[in-house]
């Protein structure tokens, strides 16, 4: 490989709190060379060749820490070719993934069958997660030691919860003898049972049965109650309802933990659910304005850490049904950034905070040497046009599926240049 | 009342989905074109032929008696070839999707579509598939506009009116279809609409409708005109949602006793089927001078005749 130099960029790398504007050296083994100010035409060998950015962005490869990808199971939903792809193209070079495959990722040889199909056939980093419980059925846990020695980053249902509190307090035991860390997605399935929606006047309206708040929030509680005995690494994948956030705060001074939030549930609420459209059918679900704008201020004041894609690819063939037949899920992971950056543009929230959240945040959580810009580290970035203005159309998608939630929505911002160990693995035509 | 049968109407949607999509002039043209069906229903010949060389195809997801035979016997007094599929004995049966068996009619150029399914929004569905107009004949626990319309004319015709008016609507809401299509007509109507349900069974965030909230019945009943009891949908309930029928009838169950509360002449009426015993009392349900339930009936077919021909007319 050889030297590459960019000039005139800004920098924004929240790990090592550098925003600036100047350029980046990546060297012949595609590690950050040298970064920031310093890095600029009067200092640089007039011989090299270098890039000049014009103003665009910088940021650390994002890290995205809730992903499904269909194999192995639902390749035709999404293999790890094309989520690498999809990836790319939105600027992430990190992902952890879900283990709600089929079968489901949760005994050695089917770790290393992915740790080996994630090397062969994408160009991102993969960082898989195991279920915490057996087929994830919530009944018995599964080898947390043995697992993480063989790469397993951290341990979680995915898309179910685990309700019964003594095998909780069991899988939190385990946790914090072995030093893993445990994802929960909260939701206490009686008060969810059969729901579909927010719970309230849409549900009413559209005569879908509602998944009330009170159904994170209890199992919030029961966590975090738990936690306070017991120390272990705990993170709540995704919050969803102001009231989730006015638990977390309180709870934030006794006991250690960290949370993220969906893009979707930052973006949307349940109006846009509209007239049935399938592609808004989510888990968490949307919910009303009130909580959208409460979780934004979360991230302003840093009870919420990190931003995740909950990238769920669904073929349409799961999504033209009845709302109460179609799949759950939006594919998300390409319009992450962009998305993200809607709150700037909006000013709702700094371009720092969310960059944050979607790089040195989910990896301080990780315990991963990513999503930073440090001197001599793997040069995982995305070059970004902070302006640029685009529309989200199904038939542009990278993903091989096309479940977006946001069909049709004009954004500002759009990654046009990725490199993962300094190679350019993504340029926008 | 007019009699003269065939004058052209124009209605604003192209499909019958909810009453939440229509304004009132739609009403009033459906509720007027109603009135002159009632008569020829009573008379000896009922067969007209408005609707002859149109194709009318019910397609009933649900076990269904008097909607699916009203909507039948409708289509086929207006002359329309009217087929009925059994859903038993279906490809749906076989795993194909809502959609395919939407395009699969499509092929065969129905002018109207007829649906009852157990999905809310299935009928919304529907609608984006094919190119003909689809009735609403219930859809999940969203909307059954005939219902509320054939509601309504009754009332019309019992009183005269519906502005003004108290009418409870009384049982399992959360459930039900009819409770929510009837709200919206009756408050576009101008009644004042008390419901009244045990919090179990009352929907989220109901009284943004528009609507005062009981959980104590004979409170919600005081000084109505109208009574509407809705079937405890037994099917539809997972879990406890209900100590027994037993219980559920003491406290909202429509007894003599809690019919003193309403005024003199209230009526009371019924989508049915009816729970006999659980949700109403058997005698009060067959008491001739009180109970509209069958008028009810007798009405549904005016009704859907009125909204076949004007729907086809589009």
């Amino acid at each position: 490989m050889k030297k590459q130099y960019f000039i005139n960029a800004n920098i924004i790398d929240p790990y090592n709190s550098l925003y600036e504007n100047g350029g980046l050296i990546i060297n012949e083994n595609g590690k950050i060379e040298a970064i920031g100010k310093k890095v600029n035409t009067n200092n640089l060998p007039s011989r090299e060749k270098t890039i000049d950015l014009k103003g665009k962005y910088i940021f650390p490869g994002l890290v995205d820490m809730r992903v499904f990808v269909g194999e192995p199971g639902y390749e035709y939903k999404e293999n790890f070719k094309t989520l690498s792809d999809a990836a790319l193209s939105g600027g992430v070079t990190s992902v952890v993934t879900m283990p709600n495959t089929d079968p489901v990722i949760d005994n050695v040889s089917i770790v290393d069958f992915l740790k080996r199909r994630g090397r062969d056939k994408s160009k991102i980093n993969i960082f898989p997660c195991a279920a915490l419980t057996r087929n994830t059925e919530g009944n018995n846990m599964t080898e947390f030691g043995i697992l993480q020695t063989r790469g397993i980053i951290a341990f979680t249902d995915g898309i179910k919860t685990i309700q019964n509190s003594r095998l909780m307090s069991r899988i939190m035991n385990s946790a914090y003898d072995l030093g893993c860390l445990i994802m929960q997605h909260a939701e206490d399935y009686e008060l969810a049972q059969n729901g579909m929606i927010n719970s309230g006047i849409i549900a009413t309206k559209l005569g879908l049965a509602g998944i009330p708040d009170i159904a994170e929030r209890i199992i919030i509680e029961r966590d975090l109650t738990l936690l306070e005995k017991i120390k272990c690494r705990y993170h709540i994948s995704q919050l969803s309802s102001q009231k989730s956030i006015e638990v977390i705060k309180q709870r934030k001074e006794n006991v250690s933990f960290t949370c993220g939030v969906s893009i979707n549930n930052l973006s949307l609420n349940e109006n846009d659910i509209g007239d049935f459209r399938t592609f808004l059918k989510l888990s968490p679900p949307l919910r009303k304005e009130e909580d959208r704008v409460a979780l934004v201020q979360g991230l302003k004041d840093k009870t919420i850490d990190v931003i995740v894609s909950d990238h769920k690819p669904e073929d349409e063939e799961s999504k033209r049904l009845t709302f109460a037949q179609a799949a759950t899920g939006a594919s998300g992971i390409e319009t992450l950034l962009s998305l993200s950056l809607e709150l700037y543009h909006n000013q709702s929230l700094k371009l720092e905070t969310i960059i944050q959240a979607l790089t040195s945040n989910p990896a301080k959580i990780l315990k991963i040497n990513k999503g930073n810009l440090s001197i001599d580290n793997d040069a995982d970035f995305c070059i970004v046009d902070l302006d640029k203005p685009w529309i989200v159309k199904k038939e542009n998608m990278i993903s091989k599926s096309k479940n977006t939630s946001i069909e049709g929505k004009k954004l500002q911002g759009k990654v046009t240049n990725t490199f993962v160990k300094g190679e350019e693995l993504f340029k926008l035509n | 009342m007019a009699t003269k049968i065939n004058k052209a109407v124009k209605i604003s949607q192209k499909h019958l989905l909810g009453i939440q999509d229509l304004s009132i002039n739609d009403v009033h043209i459906i509720l007027n074109e109603s009135q002159k069906f009632i008569k020829l229903n009573q008379s000896k010949n009922k067969k007209l032929d408005i609707l002859r060389g149109k194709t009318q195809i019910n397609l009933f997801f649900e076990p269904s008696t008097r909607t699916k035979s009203s909507f039948e016997l409708a289509g086929k007094r207006l002359g329309a070839d009217v087929m009925s599929i059994n859903i038993n004995n279906s490809a749906i049966k076989k795993g194909e999707t809502l959609i395919d068996t939407a395009m699969t009619l499509n092929a065969m150029h129905p002018d109207i579509i007829v649906i009852r399914h157990q999905d809310s929004g299935a009928c919304n569905l529907l609608s984006q598939k094919v190119n003909c107009t689809v009735l609403n004949a219930g859809d999940g626990r969203r909307e059954h506009p005939t219902q509320a319309l054939l509601d309504a004319l009754t009332i019309i015709n019992r009183k005269k009116k519906i502005e003004g008016l108290k009418i409870a609507i009384c049982g399992d809401v959360l459930h039900s279809r009819v409770a929510r299509s009837n709200i919206y007509l009756l408050n576009m109507l101008g009644a004042e609409v008390n419901i009244v349900a045990p919090t179990n069974l009352m929907p989220k965030e109901i009284e943004k409708f528009g609507v005062n909230t009981f959980t104590d019945m004979i409170k919600g009943l005081k000084d109505c005109d109208i009574i509407m009891m809705l079937r405890l949908q037994n099917e539809r309930m997972s879990n406890s949602f209900l100590s027994s029928n037993r219980e559920y009838y003491e406290y909202y169950g429509l007894t003599p006793d809690k019919l003193s509360h309403a005024k003199s002449d209230a009526l009371i009426m019924h989508p049915g089927p009816m729970n006999r015993g659980i949700e109403i009392d058997t005698k009060l349900a067959d008491d001739i001078n009180k109970s509209v339930i069958k008028e009810q009936v007798e009405l549904g077919v005016a009704v859907r005749m009125a909204c076949l021909k004007i729907f086809c007319d589009k």
